[in-house]
């Protein structure tokens, strides 16, 4: 049987990127105590994953620097799965965790939307994030050639840093409209900092070809990627490479906020200005608030950290801040919208499901999420659907099922050890 | 235009599909209407089990009649359908458990139902999993397990090849006399309807009683070769006998998919379909007092449902006490899966006055009437 770890904190933090760093830290300057749990060996979130090994001086060295000299309980390799009365359940390699908190910041990040074409399962094609956080845990990459595919901002992120890394960036293919394009770039250099980044990048992705109206129709290989063929202004062609990072939108991690009780709004946890979610005491920052890149989930993290502890003042010193980097959010919102092309990439027999191997044609009988996971085994999965769930909301509109415990598959050993209260709630 | 129906089925969980595959091969022109998607009611959240039991005379009857209807079929079924005729295992884990094997033993060779005693070393070689020492334990090899949404969803197709219709999205708001009134206003007429609404049958049929039962489920990773058979304590018997107390028991299956479905629980008065901890903690840590090893799988997910039960343990099968032109085929409680064949056949023989190959008395719901009349 596995060991049974109680933590207690006046602040807890889930989620160690950005929002959560920032959480934690403001509120670490009241003085109380404070837990940042997360589920990574380090912290860093996605964006600063091995962040420990980049120059000194950079945004991340200094938050991470910042939270190294900080009275800052770190709860690494912790995977929250349940929250209850006012206790989360988390499980590590070697034991459960039961945490009990005074106050709750949810910084639980995105993950990215995987949309299926033919051959997205092949390996070597993955999500654009997914590609930057195994180089960043060693995959080389150098010489290879790569496809930067999808929408918005992210893919120059990614494909400046594929070249860095030695890679040739064959291409960006930016699925939205080259007006949506120009105006997106016009709006954003208006935002303090984004026209700085916007030059870096330029600069950063000299002499690649940046095409728009452009996205995969179908990824070719025997048994890996050899080339994908695109959809570029009407005409299709094929290009070689080795890797295909696919980057279509962000999804906010919002099941353990829902699982907290939280309200959602648009699909995203609806917070007051003070980052206050639906339920008193809780508080969420970061993307699961708006997809709104880095800077706003600093400030709405620092705010949340602020507001946990009392310090209002300090939290409302911060709105003006946050209100410049919101606009990031309506413009993003505004510029990249999936186009409707992209729901009928998927032939009949393109796997939707890749843990149950559940095609397209299979699922397009079903008229709920519910009866298509019941009858066909779509989500049901390790993966819990976290792949193939946000697939199937933007391909048939389905809304998706509650959320239960586990968040996460876990050891039944810990499932047993979930906190359990003597009045029942039903 | 379509004909009228001459059958109605209310609801499209595996009592109602398998009414309308037995009721569409008999030549009848069938209906079923689903307030939801087939399946997503009890069925959805059933473990799937074909398994003669012994409660009273009447519940080995419909049992070992519906597992004979089962292996009927069982080379038809697709293999979405899961069916694996893994068998099942009564573990006894001390004496007055052993008794209960021995008799159980006896009462199923009298009715001709294979099964065998195994020892205490033998139990281990059967099942290496689970801890030592027990004291002995039944194997009833004939006990075979499904996925219950295919298997529905494998019923309906075999309805509708036979030309029923099935509508699903349209709840029903009320019926009798004839007709099938829905909630968005539309009536239907049919000359007979059949009320396998499971645990929402009540509100479509007065006079007759089916109280929720929850119970939570724990499904794992994929282990191929954890488990052979369907494991099941003899305690269980002690607590599912319980009328009124929340109970647990260590119930595991073993599924085509590598996986293991972890069980079982029972709660009376539990209206909300939230999972609860504690009653999920009592029931792992039971299953790991059996078997050790379960507490390091990895689980991947929790689901709770609600088992229609009746006060006697029996489905309701026949007239509604109320309305003669409504056939009530509910509450079949935590046996829905292997009883839905039987209770088709049984709902077939009244409609067409044949005489039904088990006695039908002991289901017929005006039985509750005569139980209330004594109360």
């Amino acid at each position: 049987m596995d060991s049974v770890k109680h933590l207690r904190f006046d602040v807890a933090v889930v989620g160690a990127g950005p929002a959560g760093i920032a959480a934690a830290l403001a509120a670490a300057d009241s003085g109380k105590t404070v837990g940042l749990i997360d589920d990574n060996p380090a912290a860093g979130g996605q964006i600063w994953r091995g962040a420990q090994n980049v120059q000194r001086h950079s945004v991340s060295a200094v938050w991470l620097e910042r939270l190294n000299k900080s009275a800052i309980q770190l709860v690494r390799g912790a995977r929250v799965f349940h929250a209850a009365d006012g206790e989360l359940a988390a499980e590590s390699d070697d034991s459960a965790i039961q945490i009990s908190y005074g106050k709750l910041i949810l910084a639980t990040g995105a993950r990215e939307l995987y949309l299926p074409f033919p051959g997205w399962t092949l390996p070597n094609v993955m999500g654009a994030g997914g590609l930057q956080a195994l180089v960043k845990s060693g995959l080389d990459i150098a010489g290879k050639r790569i496809v930067v595919a999808g929408t918005g901002p992210l893919l120059l992120a990614v494909a400046a840093y594929a070249r860095k890394c030695g890679a040739k960036v064959v291409g960006i293919c930016e699925q939205t409209t080259r007006p949506r394009m120009a105006r997106f770039g016009m709006k954003m250099m208006l935002v303090p900092g984004k026209a700085a980044e916007a030059l870096h990048f330029a600069y950063e992705l000299r002499g690649i070809p940046h095409w728009t109206d452009c996205w995969p129709v179908a990824a070719f290989g025997n048994r890996r990627l050899e080339s994908v063929r695109i959809s570029r202004q009407g005409q299709t062609s094929e290009i070689e490479c080795d890797y295909l990072a696919c980057g279509f939108h962000l999804i906010p991690n919002v099941e353990l906020p829902r699982m907290c009780g939280c309200q959602l709004k648009n699909g995203f946890v609806d917070v007051n200005e003070y980052q206050q979610t639906s339920v008193a005491g809780t508080y969420c920052a970061g993307e699961p608030t708006g997809i709104g890149g880095l800077e706003l989930a600093l400030v709405e993290g620092e705010i949340a950290g602020y507001a946990a502890t009392n310090w209002e003042d300090r939290a409302k010193h911060l709105f003006p801040k946050r209100a410049r980097y919101q606009t990031v959010v309506r413009i993003l919102k505004a510029a990249f919208p999936l186009r409707p092309e992209l729901k009928n990439l998927a032939r009949p027999d393109t796997l939707v499901c890749r843990c149950e191997d559940v095609s397209h044609e299979r699922l397009c009988e079903y008229t709920s999420w519910r009866a298509a996971k019941l009858h066909t085994r779509c989500g049901m999965g390790p993966c819990q659907g976290r792949v193939c769930a946000p697939a199937a909301e933007f391909l048939f509109g389905w809304q998706i099922d509650s959320v239960r415990p586990p968040l996460y598959p876990v050891r039944c050993s810990s499932l047993a050890a979930i906190p359990s209260h003597s009045v029942p709630r039903n | 235009m379509n004909k009228p129906s001459e059958v109605v089925i209310v609801g499209a969980g595996i009592v109602g599909a398998a009414c309308a595959f037995e009721l569409a091969a008999e030549g009848l022109r069938v209906l079923v209407i689903d307030e939801g998607f087939p399946s997503t009611g009890a069925t959805g959240a059933a473990m799937g089990h074909i398994v003669v039991m012994d409660d009273s005379e009447a519940q080995f009857a419909i049992t070992r009649y519906s597992q004979i209807l089962w292996d009927d079929l069982c080379d038809q079924l697709p293999a979405a359908v899961e069916f694996d005729p893994c068998g099942t295992l009564w573990v006894a884990a001390d004496e007055e458990e052993m008794a209960e094997v021995r008799r159980k033993f006896d009462y199923y060779r009298e009715r001709g139902v294979n099964a065998e005693i195994l020892d205490s070393q033998q139990v281990r070689d059967a099942e290496p999993r689970l801890r030592a020492p027990l004291t002995g334990a039944l194997r009833v090899p004939g006990d075979s397990v499904v996925y219950p949404p295919c298997a529905t969803g494998f019923l309906l197709q075999k309805a509708r090849e036979l030309g029923a219709r099935i509508i699903h999205g349209r709840p029903v708001a009320a019926i009798g006399a004839g007709t099938v009134r829905l909630a968005d206003g539309t009536v239907l007429a049919a000359a007979f309807i059949i009320n396998a609404a499971g645990q929402s049958a009540p509100q479509l049929s007065r006079g007759i009683s089916i109280k929720p039962r929850k119970g939570h489920l724990v499904i794992t990773d994929r282990y191929p070769n954890f488990l052979r058979h369907q494991v099941v304590e003899l305690g269980y018997l002690k607590s599912a006998h319980s009328l009124t107390a929340d109970s647990v028991a260590f119930n595991v299956q073993p599924r085509k998919t590598g996986q293991i479905l972890i069980g079982s629980s029972r709660q009376y008065g539990a209206q909300n379909s939230t999972v609860d901890e504690s009653i999920l903690a009592r029931m792992l840590q039971r299953a790991f007092e059996y078997m050790p090893d379960l507490n390091s799988l990895s689980a991947i997910r929790v689901w709770t449902g609600f088992r229609p039960a009746t006060p006697d343990k029996l489905p309701l099968i026949g007239p509604s006490p109320e309305d003669p032109s409504v056939l009530v085929a509910a509450g079949h409680e935590g046996l829905g899966i292997t009883t839905s064949l039987a209770t088709a056949k049984l709902i077939c023989a009244q409609i067409l006055g044949q005489r039904p190959a088990i006695p039908v008395q002991p289901y017929l719901p005006s039985r509750q009437m005569t139980a209330e009349a004594h109360v």
